[in-house]
C-alpha cells in the first residue's frame, strides 16, 4: 500500500473483520435490525453512517484540544445532530420515497452507539487524518454487515434484490415459484434479522477462534 | 453373526475417530452395549433419557394413528363422498381402511422427513462437536408431524426442522440446554415464515389447496375446504360440530391434535409413568378455564355484544376452549417438556397456570394467531428460569428468616 502506511490501513481494515462494530463489539444493533428488510435502505443507511462518522470524527478530532471535557458529550451530540440533519435533508430532497422508508431511523443515527463510541474512544485522542480513516473503517464495517443482512433478508424474504424479481414472479408463478418455492415471511420480520446477525457472528467466530471470549 | 455383533464391530472400528458418535448412537439406540461398567458405584435406574423419550412416544402413537384416520375422514367428508360420523367414537364412517390409507400415505412422508432431517442435523452436530448423539430429537421428531397441517409442503418442513434444531437447540448446546421447545420452535417458524400454509380454511383438509388451484385454472370440480373451529369462531360464524365431535376429535385441525380423548389418555399415561408433570397439566387447564370464564362473564355483563369481533370466541363456553384447537395437545405434550419447563414445584404451578391463561388471551384477542397455546408455551419457556429463580430465592429468604428467629 503506497497510499497508506501499514498502521493507517489497519485503521480501516480492522473494523471490517476482526474488530467489527456489529459482530464483535455488538454496537448499533437496533438500526441493523430495523432497516435491513431490503437491500436498498441498507445501502443508503450504510452510506449515511459512513458520511456522518467520518466527517464527525474529523470535526471532533480538530476540536479535541479546545473542548472542555465536562461538556464533551454535548459537543459531540451537536456535531452528530448537525451531520444527521444534513443527511436527512439531502435524502428528503433527492430520494424522497427512500427517506420515507427509512423514516425515523436516519434521525436515530444520532443515538447509534458506534458513532458516540468512536468519538469518545478515538477522535478525542487522535489527529484528524487518523480519525477520518477510523471513521471510514468503522462505518464501513457496520455497513458491510448491514448489506450482508439486507441481501439475505430481501432475497429470501421477498425474492427480490433492489426490487428486481431475481427468483421469478411470486404471483405469476414463474421461475423458482413455478416448482412450489415460496417466500419466507419470517425473513421480513425483525426477529429474523437478529438471527441472521447471530449466524454471521457464529460463522465469523468459528473461522477465527481468537475472537471467542469466554 | 447377528446385527448386534455387527453394530458392535462397526462401533469398535470407528472408536476414537470423528464419526464415532454416530456409530455409537446407532448401536446404543437399538441394544444395550456389550461393555457395561464393572465395579465401583454406579446408579442403576430404569428411567434414563432414552426410556423417558420412548414413553412419551408411546403416549403419542394413538394420536398419530388417529390423525391418519382423521386425515382421510376429513378429506372424503369435505369431498362429499362419505357421511359424517353417526354412532359415537367407534363409528364405521371414521374407522375405515379408505380413510386410513389416505392418511397413512400422506403422513408417512412427513414423519420420515421430520426424523430424517432432524436426526441428520443432530448426527452432524455430534460429529462436528465430538460429543455423543443425544436422544432429545426422538420426541421432537414425533411431535412435529402431529402439529402441522396435513398439506404442508415437505421442503418447508425440511427448512423448518433445520431451523428449529439448529437455532432452537444446537446453538444452546444441544439436548437439555435448550431454552425453547424445539418442536414448537419448528412450528412457530413455519407459522411466521409460511402463514398461507399454516392458517386459513384450506390447509387442514388433504387436497383442498390443490383443488382451489385447479378451479382457478378452469376445473369444474367442487371446491373443498375445512375451517377449523377456532377459525370459524374468530369470524363469529357458528360451529357445526357437536361437543362430542370435538372431544373425540372428528374435526379439522393439525394432524394429531384433534382428539382430546386420546390426548387425555396419553396425558394420564404420562402422569402414571411419572414422565409428565401433573402440576403443569392441571394448572394449565385451570389457567385456561379461568381466562375462558372471565371472558364469558364479560359477555354476560353485556360489555361485549355480537357486533364486536371478539364476540365469537369470547362467547364460547369456557370449557370448550380445552376441546378445540391445540390447547389439550400443547398442555399435555409441550408444556410438560422437562427441559424447558419450570423445575421447582411451586414454579410449575405458576408456569402452567400462565400458559393456560395466556393461551386463551391470545386466542381471543388476536384472531390472526388462533394457536395461542404455541405462543404462550414459547413465552413461558423463556420465563421458566426466572420463575424458578424467584421461587428458589423466596425459599432461601424464608429459611434464613427462620434461622435468624431461632438464633435470636
Amino acid at each position: 500500500m503506497g497510499l497508506l502506511s501499514k498502521k493507517d490501513s489497519k485503521l480501516i481494515l480492522d473494523p471490517l473483520a476482526d474488530n467489527n462494530p456489529i459482530t464483535i463489539q455488538v454496537l448499533g444493533i437496533c438500526s441493523a435490525l430495523a432497516i435491513t428488510a431490503q437491500l436498498k435502505p441498507s445501502i443508503v443507511m450504510a452510506i449515511s453512517v459512513v458520511f456522518v462518522l467520518s466527517v464527525g470524527n474529523v470535526v471532533i478530532s480538530l476540536m479535541r484540544n479546545i473542548i472542555p471535557s465536562k461538556i464533551r458529550i454535548i459537543v459531540q451530540l451537536i456535531v452528530v445532530a448537525t451531520l444527521v440533519i444534513i443527511v436527512d435533508q439531502v435524502l428528503k430532497a433527492f430520494a424522497y420515497s427512500l427517506s420515507k422508508e427509512l423514516s425515523v431511523f436516519i434521525g436515530l443515527i444520532i443515538t447509534n452507539c458506534i458513532i458516540m463510541g468512536r468519538f469518545e474512544a478515538f477522535a478525542l485522542g487522535n489527529g484528524p487524518w487518523k480519525s477520518f480513516l477510523d471513521g471510514i473503517g468503522n462505518a464501513a464495517g457496520y455497513g458491510l454487515i448491514l448489506i450482508i443482512v439486507g441481501f439475505f433478508r430481501e432475497l429470501l424474504g421477498s425474492g427480490t434484490l433492489f426490487g428486481f424479481k431475481v427468483l421469478g414472479d411470486s404471483v405469476e408463478k414463474t421461475g423458482l415459484y413455478a416448482i412450489g418455492y415460496e417466500n419466507n415471511g419470517f425473513m421480513v420480520l425483525p426477529p429474523m434479522a437478529l438471527i441472521v446477525v447471530g449466524l454471521i457472528i457464529w460463522v465469523q467466530r468459528s473461522r477465527n477462534k481468537e475472537l471467542i471470549e469466554d | 453373526m447377528g446385527l448386534k455383533q455387527n453394530l458392535h464391530n462397526l462401533r469398535e472400528k470407528y472408536k476414537g475417530t470423528k464419526m464415532a458418535p454416530a456409530f455409537n448412537a446407532i448401536h446404543t439406540f437399538l441394544y444395550t452395549p456389550n461393555d457395561t461398567a464393572h465395579g465401583g458405584t454406579h446408579i442403576k435406574a430404569a428411567d434414563d433419557l432414552k426410556r423417558t423419550m420412548n414413553t412419551v412416544i408411546m403416549a403419542l402413537i394413538p394420536c398419530l394413528i388417529f390423525g391418519m384416520f382423521n386425515a382421510g375422514y376429513q378429506h372424503y367428508l369435505a369431498a362429499g363422498e362419505i357421511e359424517a360420523v353417526s354412532s359415537g367414537f367407534f363409528s364405521s364412517e371414521f374407522w375405515s381402511l379408505q380413510n386410513f390409507s389416505l392418511g397413512f400415505w400422506k403422513i408417512l412422508p412427513i414423519l420420515i422427513v421430520s426424523y430424517g432431517v432432524g436426526l441428520g442435523v443432530e448426527f452432524l452436530f455430534a460429529v462436528i462437536k465430538g460429543h455423543e448423539v443425544e436422544e432429545g430429537y426422538l420426541v421432537t421428531g414425533m411431535l412435529v408431524p402431529l402439529i402441522v397441517p396435513i398439506d404442508i409442503p415437505l421442503w418447508m418442513l425440511v427448512v423448518a426442522v433445520i431451523f428449529g434444531v439448529v437455532i432452537g437447540k444446537e446453538v444452546f448446546g444441544g439436548t437439555g440446554m435448550n431454552i425453547l421447545n424445539p418442536a414448537l420452535t419448528i412450528r412457530a417458524f413455519l407459522f411466521f415464515a409460511y402463514p398461507t400454509w399454516m392458517s386459513g380454511d384450506k390447509v387442514w383438509v388433504e387436497g383442498a389447496v390443490e383443488r382451489t388451484r385447479e378451479i382457478a385454472n378452469g376445473s369444474t370440480a367442487d371446491a373443498i375446504s375445512g375451517e377449523t373451529i377456532l377459525g370459524s369462531l374468530a369470524q363469529s360464524h357458528g360451529v357445526d360440530y357437536s361437543v362430542m365431535d370435538m372431544f373425540f376429535g372428528f374435526i379439522p385441525g393439525s394432524i394429531g391434535e384433534t382428539s382430546t380423548l386420546l390426548i387425555l389418555l396419553g396425558g394420564l399415561f404420562l402422569i402414571f409413568t411419572k414422565i409428565g408433570s401433573w402440576r403443569i397439566m392441571l394448572s394449565a387447564v385451570l389457567g385456561a378455564l379461568v381466562m375462558g370464564y372471565i371472558f364469558n362473564l364479560v359477555v354476560a355483563a353485556g360489555w361485549i355484544t355480537d357486533t364486536s369481533k371478539f364476540y365469537g370466541l369470547m362467547n364460547t363456553e369456557f370449557w370448550h376452549h380445552l376441546l378445540i384447537g391445540g390447547m389439550a395437545f400443547g398442555i399435555v405434550y409441550m408444556a410438560t417438556d422437562p427441559v424447558t419447563a419450570s423445575q421447582t414445584n411451586k414454579g410449575k404451578w405458576i408456569y402452567g397456570f400462565l400458559i393456560g391463561f395466556i393461551s386463551i388471551m391470545i386466542r381471543v384477542f388476536n384472531p390472526a394467531y388462533p394457536e395461542g397455546v404455541m405462543l404462550a408455551i414459547l413465552l413461558m419457556n423463556v420465563f421458566a428460569p426466572t420463575i424458578d429463580h424467584y421461587v428458589v430465592q423466596g425459599n432461601v429468604k424464608r429459611r434464613l428468616k427462620r434461622a435468624k428467629l431461632k438464633t435470636a
